[in-house]
């Protein structure tokens, strides 16, 4: 599961615009700082290979392996 | 018995003819120094020299680095991975050197820095002695912070003052400076060396687990790299547990006055000063370092007038009071030294009675009758 | 939206309390850290046999409050020679020099190059953004030519550094570059440079939207790093390629391997030679 820590994520969009697959998509959602948030779309797509929480800068995205 | 011991076991008891910087040396061995960083300049080599030397021999280690800034910065790094840790320089060196002794300051870093004054500003007259750097030593470095110096007369002090200079920087944990002059730094003369049980060291005072070791205390525990302890050491403003904050203003207020205050209030702790003849003194000769030497020789020729002296061997935190009584007994103060008038200036701000410099720079010492007849001429003798 | 209640698993290795970091949204020190404390997890490495030690500028800010373990912040310029006095007395530990460009190549260059000659085992990850960031956004060594900037509005009119060649030149055991885009390869190349005897130096191109991306009008995080990706090229591929070709690009990969004596291994064999002769 991918899964998104709304206190750290400062809404680069790093991780939605470098996934390999394209498994994020930038919400209209803001969290509590006012950053848009990445969200998952096509979570079924995701192959876990972690680019995303490797590359995030804020430690704000992980996967579990649930 | 360790290394060191044994090493300094075949030194004790044994009189030497030794050059000054040696005498530096042979004392921070026995004041447990094991890390020594330094850049080869003129006049005070010899240190690096004798320590490439001899500091291998009782497993620490010397090191020449790139520059002066890397000197006393492979020296703090050092300090904070457990060692005792020495640097020494001359003019150049030291400038180069400020701003990590405000680092040294504010992170509060035992650790020793030798500047062998030379005849200054900039390369000014390399080979020379002088005492032109009492002020920078003070003030050198940015912001508002106390600094502890030593200044020594003889080959003796240099020992004496070397193992004096550790000491403090472990009880106070505080970079300490040994200013001495070139003259004293070249000088080759008698040192005794006193039986180990007799030479006081002072070690560092360790942090238990759950110790601040940035404030809580005038001078908090300490703690090293490594010990697992996660510490987070900053030039920058910081809490009482390390931790960075350059926003508040109490924070800094409390660093900062503390810093201040360990060695301001514990300045009569710290403060050595000879006095002779002050008994019925009338007037006074107060001198340091290698000046010292000529200005109390031309006091003993004039002890048929009510004449004293006094010597400064700490010059920061300044004598105050000392000098404060001084000055409330005699009515004129000479103050000879090879610069134009730094340690005369400070005396002025605690007395009175006038205080008449004898100021000599150029590269060569005063000698005693030079002492002996500005005073005679001045006093009418 | 999945909200997180639990952790990522590496903030373990964090200063809690100092999250989120004080950088600016889609800078690349954030990566770095993130790839630092991977690095050392992959490794299995203890935190308390690491010391990082840090300058002044953004990227000394990496380890200098987030990572959670001894940490110096010393001066500009200046972190690879307390480094050394660490390294000296602490020749077991893992001594981990994180700073900028500015810092390590401008006011400190002298020190990297005779920590590399010196082959002082210490690591030393070079945050290359090419551009003094805390400050405003200044030309450093690194900027390259005909960029403007704070200190040059009209642009840039001197050559850049290639670092990772300079510290090559003056006889470093290990040396790669990465940029923040090549995550995978940048925390397997800290792996082997924290692993590595001698002094090992990693260059990582990062981004600084705020203050080098304004004048490069790339003001993104994500658009400058995809500019790191389309302008990145192999080492291996970039050895058939003319210096024309290659103009403009990042050579990523490791560029040097080797094995001299590391200094603090023969300090102590001197002085173990040393003592036994002094004692007989």
């Amino acid at each position: 599961m991918i899964k998104i820590n709304e206190k750290l994520c400062k809404g680069c969009s790093i991780c939605v615009y470098f996934c390999p697959v394209g498994v994020l998509k930038t919400s209209e959602k803001l969290n509590r700082k006012g950053y848009f948030l990445p969200t998952p779309v096509r979570e079924d797509k995701c192959t876990k290979c972690r680019f995303c929480e490797q590359i995030c800068p804020e430690f704000a995205i992980h996967i579990t392996d649930e | 018995m360790d290394i060191r011991e044994k090493y300094l076991k075949n030194y004790e008891n044994k009189t030497i003819f030794s050059l000054g910087n040696e005498a530096v040396v042979y004392g921070a061995l026995f004041a447990g120094c094991n890390f020594f960083a330094g850049y080869p300049i003129t006049p005070s080599s010899e240190i690096a020299k004798v320590m490439a030397r001899e500091l291998p021999k009782v497993d620490g280690y010397c090191l020449q680095m790139e520059d002066e800034i890397a000197s006393i910065a492979a020296v703090i790094g050092a300090s904070w991975s457990g060692a005792k840790a020495m640097t020494a320089t001359s003019g150049p060196g030291f400038s180069l050197m400020m701003e990590n002794i405000g680092y040294a300051v504010m992170t509060e870093t035992p650790c020793v820095i030798v500047n062998v004054q030379r005849s200054g500003p900039s390369t000014g007259q390399a080979t020379k002695p002088a005492q032109g750097d009492i002020m920078q030593a003070r003030w050198g470095t940015h912001g508002d912070h106390e600094i502890i110096a030593l200044s020594p007369s003889s080959v003796q002090e240099c020992f004496d003052l070397a193992i004096e200079c550790f000491n403090l920087a472990e009880r106070y944990r505080t970079p300490v400076i040994f200013l001495m002059d070139g003259e004293i730094a070249h000088l080759r003369e008698k040192l005794v060396i006193p039986p180990l049980k007799n030479i006081h060291v002072v070690e560092r005072k360790k942090a238990k687990a759950e110790e601040n070791i940035f404030g809580g205390k005038l001078v908090p525990p300490m703690s090293e790299i490594g010990e697992g302890k996660f510490i987070h050491v900053t030039g920058s403003t910081h809490k009482e547990d390390g931790m960075r904050d350059i926003e508040s203003q109490l924070v800094h207020d409390t660093l900062v006055r503390r810093l201040y205050a360990k060695v301001d209030q514990n300045r009569e702790k710290i403060v050595k000063t000879e006095e002779r003849f002050l008994e019925d003194a009338k007037t006074a000769v107060v001198a340091y370092g290698a000046t010292a030497r000529p200005a109390f020789g031309a006091v003993l020729k004039m002890r048929n007038k009510k004449i004293g002296f006094m010597r400064l061997i700490t010059i920061w935190p300044f004598p105050k009071k000392q000098i404060m009584r001084l000055g409330e007994k005699v009515e004129r103060i000479y103050v000879p030294e090879l610069n134009l008038g730094q340690v005369s200036r400070e005396i002025e701000r605690f007395v009175n009675c006038e205080v008449v410099p004898i100021s000599k720079i150029g590269g060569i010492p005063h000698t005693v009758d030079e002492i002996y007849h500005f005073i005679k001429e001045k006093e009418q003798w | 939206m999945v909200i997180d209640k639990q952790e990522q698993r590496m903030i373990k290795y964090l200063r809690r309390e100092v999250l989120p970091t004080t950088f600016c949204q889609g800078c690349g020190c954030g990566t770095i850290l993130n790839a630092y404390v991977k690095a050392l997890d992959d490794l299995e490495i203890d935190p308390r046999e690491v010391v990082s030690v840090t300058g002044i500028g953004c990227s000394s800010w990496i380890p200098s409050p987030n990572f959670h373990g001894d940490t110096l912040h010393t001066t500009h310029g200046r972190a690879i020679a307390f480094a050394t006095g660490v390294k000296v007395m602490k020749p077991d530990m893992k001594v981990v020099v994180i700073a900028g460009d500015g810092d390590l190549i401008g006011i400190g260059g002298n020190h990297l190059m005779h920590a590399a000659r010196r082959n002082i085992g210490v690591t030393v990850f070079l945050v290359n953004n090419f551009v003094y960031g805390m400050t405003g956004g200044q030309s450093s060594p690194t900027t390259p030519m005909g960029i403007p900037t704070a200190s040059s509005p009209y642009k840039n009119i001197e050559s850049p550094f290639n670092i990772a060649e300079v510290v090559s030149a003056c006889g470093a055991n290990y040396v790669a570059r990465w940029t923040t885009y090549h995550v995978f390869s940048l925390v397997d190349s800290m792996k082997h440079a924290i692993q590595k005897k001698g002094f090992s130096f990693v260059e990582i191109i990062s981004q600084c939207p705020m203050n080098y991306g304004r004048y490069v009008k790339r003001r993104t995080g994500v658009e400058l790093l995809q500019y790191f990706k389309e302008n990145s090229i192999n080492v291996e591929k970039a050895k058939d390629m003319s210096e024309d070709e290659l103009n403009g690009k990042f050579v990523v990969g490791e560029l040097i391997e080797r094995n001299r004596r590391e200094f603090t291994e023969q300090l102590r064999v001197l002085n173990k030679k040393i003592i036994q002769k002094n004692l007989g």
